[in-house]
């Protein structure tokens, strides 16, 4: 870790990716152009949310990283032991322990405190990118509060579908003034976007910073008529029971036989330590590996 | 030892003792102020040679480099804080309606409207000001909006001017207070209620 | 039971492994070695700096023997480490009519001052696979001349003083540094050809080429093509003047380009420029070509809507390093959109059928 600074950027980097973080806090949903530097990962695996890290991390700091909900999942692991290599911070897989978590399409579904920063990956930070692709375009969009096109889109989804036909990075609100992507979350997490902790977004690539600060108001948009609704797999986690959390679908079989298992693996793990089994689980395993049921 | 050699010896003095990690832990204490208007969080580390609370101070090296143009209010500017801030940090002084930081007394600061408030499709474009304030006095505004639960409330020196400040959002400037070692923040989203 | 697939870390360090072991090849056959990566690879070496934004052949070398010759990773591997390097400061603008050139080329005058040196070029070997290179052996020396000591003036110069090609402005303003700056825009000049001498050979190429074809077509001679090595200065502050820090090879083209005059300007040629690190003049000669298609609004020209006239859409998508990152994500995990979606799929399947029982029971 001695040839590279603290968190790896240097510090001329970090000053300038915090000057971005505060002034995306004092505007809550307006993208901030930063100067994004190359990282040693490529462009679309989490540089932006690597840099918003950095920028944030100290060396108390406990993080956790997730991508798809899962601490395991092979890019998480990556960026995890990035961290522990360059700036040599504790590192968890427990949402309650962490005082950073990073995150790539999920907001964790353990209510999150106020001493905590969810920092995500964002591929394409702006909402209006696929109605319009310029930039010059939706810049002045979004300096003028312009967003009727977006609401023609989701008027056709629904002359077209019958409903909104948006799953995820489902466009919000926030605090009545900037329409902004809350990145490819699934809907089911926008009621979620209201929440105690500081929420930071890094798009490296497309050089964006962006912050929800703690209770601001974010609305998901909608119609009086189709009123937005977070939804998810119609099912209870087949491990741990949940009723109340997203759900990855895995396919079991050539038959086609599925199971239903939280995507948010920490939560699952944690609810299974507690007693609960769901349909095809026992108990949380502790060392080793669970017995075949 | 001459006046003079003492003068740029304290220029020399008063960095980061470890500027990365303490810089880290100054972020910090800056990125909770400023996500939670009205709130008071403690910021240590440099001392700067005159007249600038060490949370100022460790503000200015947290924030500005070559990068920011920085305006020293009268009341604070000083050849031996000019030497201390382009020794650790490089930052170019510059006119107030130039500026990225502004530091300074409030009366000194005025009048507000000299300072960037950003551009429509720019507003990140604004300018920060550093309020250096002589003491935490007793909260006379409530302030509601981004980052604060249900109110906050904090003493301003000047609640016509801020209110106006307010009204520009999404434009406008963010303001940092400090004191001693401490630090609040409000940012231009707050909405500003005179108390009594 | 169900059991989540675990173990990341340990098939990431199994596959970085297995990749070292493919990396080395046949361990029977002797391993290359950066030296002679960087005498007899140069040309790939060259690209990897200039699209690597950072003069310097041995990193280069090691780049593309890390990458296994994938040179787009090669550039990714050189950026990263730029990145890191702190900055001191700029040099002096490079003086490229003080070029000591290998070659130069004009293909708008017979002869010229300073003459046509073909130099070590491609353009007139017959493209038929060499089995002599298959053996090794000693080659023959090429026949060499007195270098020339005089400067050799820039081809355009001549039309300037007919007056006859658009004068540039002057300016000694410091550009913005697209590394330190986010490119907004409009974009000047300076900031898409910083853009562009790091944008990928490729998309530059098939870009320079749509306007060959007529796609914004701005008729393009190669007024000049210079390959040779510059001096780079660069002012010390303590010292009070600029001292030489080095050399660099660049490859440098300027297009003349007919333009038949507008509102404001009289018919007259114009300009489009390229400069790139290295000996790497396909690329510089899609940069002038590409340059020049992106100056329709200065120049007052009519905007065809051609690819190569979109400065928004050449300047966001030349960036190689931002493409293939952004292009290969799609193999990272989206299970959890693709399951919201799949689940929206399913309910807007559910309410078609109900919809069209409903219609048939009517």
């Amino acid at each position: 870790m001695s040839e590279y600074n603290f968190a790896y950027l240097d510090e001329q980097t970090k000053r300038m990716i915090r000057r971005a973080i505060l002034k995306g806090l004092a505007i809550p949903g307006y993208q901030v152009p930063f100067a994004s530097r190359e990282m040693p990962m490529p462009y679309g695996w989490g540089t932006g949310g690597v840099q918003v890290s950095a920028a944030a991390l100290t060396p108390d700091d406990t993080l956790k990283v997730i991508d798809q909900g899962a601490d395991d999942t092979t890019n998480a692991v990556s960026i995890r032991k990035f961290f522990q290599r360059t700036a040599g911070v504790a590192t968890t897989e427990e949402t309650e322990q962490a005082s950073i978590i990073q995150t790539r399409h999920r907001i964790p579904e353990a209510t999150l405190r106020e001493d905590q920063i969810l920092v995500y990956q964002v591929p394409i930070p702006e909402p209006l990118r696929f109605l319009e692709p310029r930039e010059t375009e939706t810049r002045k969009m979004h300096s003028l509060e312009e967003y009727g096109l977006m609401h023609v889109k989701l008027y056709e989804d629904i002359s077209q579908h019958g409903q909104i036909a948006t799953s995820y990075a489902y466009p919000v609100k926030v605090e009545g003034r900037y329409v902004m992507d809350p990145s490819p979350i699934p809907k089911f997490d926008n009621p979620k976007l209201e929440m105690a902790a500081i929420q930071l977004f890094g798009a490296g690539r497309e050089q964006r910073i962006y912050a929800v600060p703690p209770y601001t108001q974010v609305v998901s948009l909608d119609f009086e008529d189709y009123p937005f609704e977070p939804t998810k797999a119609d099912h209870a986690c087949d491990l741990c029971a949940a009723a109340d959390s997203y759900l990855d679908e895995v396919i079991m079989d050539d038959a086609g036989g599925r199971m239903f298992v939280c995507s948010d693996t920490d939560y699952c793990r944690s609810r299974r330590a507690a007693g609960h089994v769901g349909r095809l689980g026992t108990e949380a395993p502790l060392s080793t590996g669970p017995e075949a049921a | 030892m001459t006046a003079r050699t003492t003068a740029q010896a304290d220029i020399y003095a008063g960095g980061f003792a470890d500027p990365a990690v303490a810089s880290a832990h100054a972020f910090r204490a800056a990125l909770d102020v400023m996500a939670r208007p009205g709130t008071w969080r403690s910021l240590t580390g440099a001392q700067a040679p005159t007249g600038l609370s060490e949370a100022a101070a460790t503000l200015l090296l947290t924030l500005c480099d070559p990068d920011t143009g920085v305006y020293l209010a009268r009341d604070i500017d000083s050849a031996a804080l000019r030497g201390w801030l382009t020794f650790h940090t490089g930052a170019p002084l510059v006119p107030a309606a130039e500026a990225d930081f502004a530091i300074g007394g409030w009366d000194a600061l005025m009048p507000l409207d000299q300072f960037r408030i950003g551009s429509s499709e720019y507003p990140d474009r604004s300018a920060t000001l550093v309020v250096e304030i002589p003491a935490q006095s007793a909260p006379n505004v409530t302030l509601t909006g981004p980052g604060i639960k249900d109110s906050a409330r904090l003493h301003l020196p000047d609640i016509a001017a801020l209110q106006r400040n307010a009204m520009l959002y999404p434009l406008g400037v963010d303001l940092f207070f400090t004191t001693g070692a401490q630090v609040a923040a409000l940012p231009r989203s707050s909405q500003i209620t005179a108390e009594g | 039971m169900y059991v989540a697939v675990k173990g990341g870390e340990r098939a990431i360090d199994n596959a970085h492994a297995w990749l070292a072991e493919e990396r080395r090849g046949d361990t029977s056959v002797a391993e290359l070695s950066l030296a002679q990566i960087r005498e007899q690879l140069k040309l790939a070496v060259n690209r990897v700096m200039a699209e690597g934004s950072l003069f310097d052949p041995d990193l280069a070398a090691l780049a593309i023997k890390q990458s296994r010759g994938d040179l787009i990773e090669a550039i990714f591997l050189i950026r990263a480490y730029r990145t890191t390097l702190p900055r001191f400061g700029h040099s002096h603008p490079v003086e490229t009519a003080d070029m000591a050139c290998d070659r130069r080329v004009s293909a708008t005058f017979k002869d010229v001052p300073g003459g046509q040196v073909l130099g070590p070029t491609f353009d007139y070997t017959h493209r038929l696979l060499d089995f002599k290179l298959a053996a090794e052996g000693d080659l023959p020396e090429a026949p060499t001349a007195a270098p020339r000591q005089e400067p050799t003036p820039h081809v355009t110069s001549f039309l300037r003083g007919e007056d006859i090609i658009q004068t540039e402005p002057h300016s000694d303003a410091a550009p913005k540094d697209i590394t330190r700056e986010p490119v907004a825009f409009p974009a000047d000049r300076a900031t898409r050809l910083q853009t562009l001498t790091r944008g990928d050979e490729g998309f530059l190429l098939g870009m320079a080429y749509s306007t060959q074809r007529g796609y914004a077509r701005n008729h393009a001679f190669v007024g000049e093509l210079r390959i040779g090595t510059v001096a780079v200065e660069m002012e010390i502050p303590e010292l009070g003047f600029a001292i030489e820090i080095g050399e660099i090879e660049l490859t440098e083209c300027e297009t003349v380009n007919q333009f038949k005059g507008s509102k404001t300007e009289p018919p007259q040629f114009t300009r489009g420029y390229g400069l790139v690190f290295g000996q790497t003049e396909r690329k510089a000669i899609a940069m002038a070509l590409v340059d020049r298609a992106l100056r329709w609004r200065e120049l007052g020209e009519d905007n065809v809507g051609a690819a190569a006239q979109d400065e928004e859409f050449v300047l966001s998508h030349c960036d190689n390093i931002q493409a293939t990152g952004f292009l290969e994500h799609i193999k990272l995990p989206h299970y959890v959109d693709f399951q919201s979606e799949l689940e929206l799929v399913r309910k807007l399947r559910r309410e078609a059928e109900t919809s069209t029982a409903q219609e048939a029971a009517e």
